[in-house]
């Protein structure tokens, strides 16, 4: 019982050692996240790291709108609690309505979901499937003003 | 008094915690594939294994899972472990705790993440999360009172392999333990696993049994001897189906049926572990220290 109550201890004080640590580095990160809000630009910024091969890709769902409706729910379910529920943006993620997003082509956007920008705090999304990534980029393209919209080639067929 | 106390601490952050992110979790129950937590997300599991065990009795171990997403490169987890073997007796077992850190910044073909182990169990445990060196059913046959006067102490590494494409994801995890007695010799093991969701494509609707919502695959796990003894001889080997349902409503099940490759395994694994993801667990706790909101 003693030996049982010993482990218990310790396994209570790692544990209140490990959220300690991981707590310091989440405020760390949200401090960051804050000084990139305020700057409102690196991420953007990560726009431009998408070589020019992934930039070129073709949306497989452009102008499908049941694909921006499934993109959309995609949204809610993974993306909305960083970047707000109507993509606007919050201390956590960066606005998705701003230009440089909105005219960022599909590819480039299908890129920066897929890689995420990691030392900035979003991660990899390349754990939804491929269309689902892309129903997402539709989504996003939904969003825009006309005068914002980038010059995209009508769906593949 | 120490239980009661961190059940409600549990509780309460619970009850505090208001927006949930549907879970996309993997398959696996033995094999990491390189995704990790997402930032300030905590996600808490319960992973039962029902194993048969020939000349002694059956046994149902059971653990909880914490994992915190500190940041888009670091996950830390603890487990917690705990055991019923059936006609003898329930026992806590141990801890384990675990990091995770990404290597690399971007996708790749294969891409790499070290995990870091710290265990501290005893020779009870039997949730069978790795099979390691000479790991062999035997090892399980004795009572409970034998079993777990005997403590380990051990740091584990992993090398975290895993590539996705077209839906598929494969995942190789080469393992080596070193048991902190300095007689113990460094142990060696593996696990491999692939799986894919059962549809790629999202429908636009919120739906519960959709196919997109499920995963399924296998997963292949077993030790490989230990620095005086490498190799297969008086090994353990399994193979697992496995399958995750992603349930919009927050939760994710994962059910798995493991079954033994030779003499020294266990005959069957029978696996199921349900989890859910609370979303913005870091800011709460922030709050309740003081943070800015």
């Amino acid at each position: 019982m003693t030996a049982l109550r010993d482990s218990f201890s310790i396994a209570v004080l790692f544990a209140i050692g490990v959220w300690s640590v991981a707590f310091v580095g989440a405020r760390s990160a949200a401090q960051n996240n804050d000084a990139l809000h305020k700057k409102n630009s690196p991420t953007y910024a990560a726009l431009k790291d998408a070589p020019q091969k992934a930039r070129e890709k073709k949306n497989p769902f452009q102008g499908d709108l049941e694909a921006a409706a499934a993109g959309g729910k995609l949204f809610d379910q993974h993306c909305a609690r960083c970047h707000g529920k109507k993509a606007g943006g919050t201390r956590y993620g960066a606005s998705l309505l701003n230009k440089e997003v909105q005219r960022a082509t599909p590819g480039t956007l299908f890129w920066l979901l897929t890689n995420g920008v990691v030392r900035r705090g979003m991660p990899v999304w390349s754990k939804l499937p491929e269309p689902e990534r892309w129903q997402i980029v539709t989504f996003l393209q939904s969003l825009a003003p006309p005068s914002l919209k980038a010059d995209t080639p009508g769906p593949v067929q | 008094m120490v239980p009661h106390l961190i059940t409600t601490l549990i509780c309460a952050l619970f009850f505090l915690l208001s927006s949930f992110v549907v879970a996309q979790e993997s398959p696996y129950i033995v094999t990491y594939n390189h995704y990790l937590e997402e930032p300030g997300s905590l996600e808490v599991e319960y992973f039962s294994t029902f194993g048969t065990q020939r000349g002694s009795n059956d046994f149902h171990a059971f653990w909880m899972e914490f994992e915190y997403g500190a940041t888009a490169w670091w996950t830390t987890e603890l487990y917690l472990d705990g055991q019923t073997t059936f006609n003898d007796s329930t026992i806590f077992t141990g801890f384990r705790f675990e990091n995770r850190f990404r290597l690399l910044q971007h996708e790749h073909l294969v891409n790499p993440v070290l995990y870091l182990e710290y265990e501290q169990i005893s020779a009870a445990d039997k949730i069978l999360k790795e099979v390691e060196g000479h790991d062999v059913e035997s090892d399980h046959a004795e009572s409970n009172a034998v079993l777990r006067s005997e403590h380990d102490h051990e740091l584990e590494f992993k090398l975290l392999l895993s590539s996705t494409f077209k839906g598929w994801n494969v995942a190789v995890n080469p393992i080596t333990t070193k048991n902190l007695s300095p007689s113990e010799p460094w142990e060696f093991a593996y696990a491999i696993g692939a799986s894919r969701p059962l549809a790629l494509k999202a429908l636009p609707n919120r739906c519960n049994l959709c196919l997109e919502n499920f995963v399924a695959g296998v997963e292949m796990y077993g030790g490989l001897g230990d620095t005086q003894s490498a190799g297969l001889h008086n090994t353990s080997h399994y193979l697992a189906t496995v399958v995750a349902w992603n349930l919009p409503s927050d939760w994710a099940l994962r059910l798995s049926s493991g079954f033994g490759l030779n003499n020294n395994s266990h005959r069957l694994l029978l696996r199921w572990g349900v989890s859910r993801e609370f979303s913005g667990f870091g800011e709460v706790v922030r709050r309740l220290f003081g943070g800015r909101p």
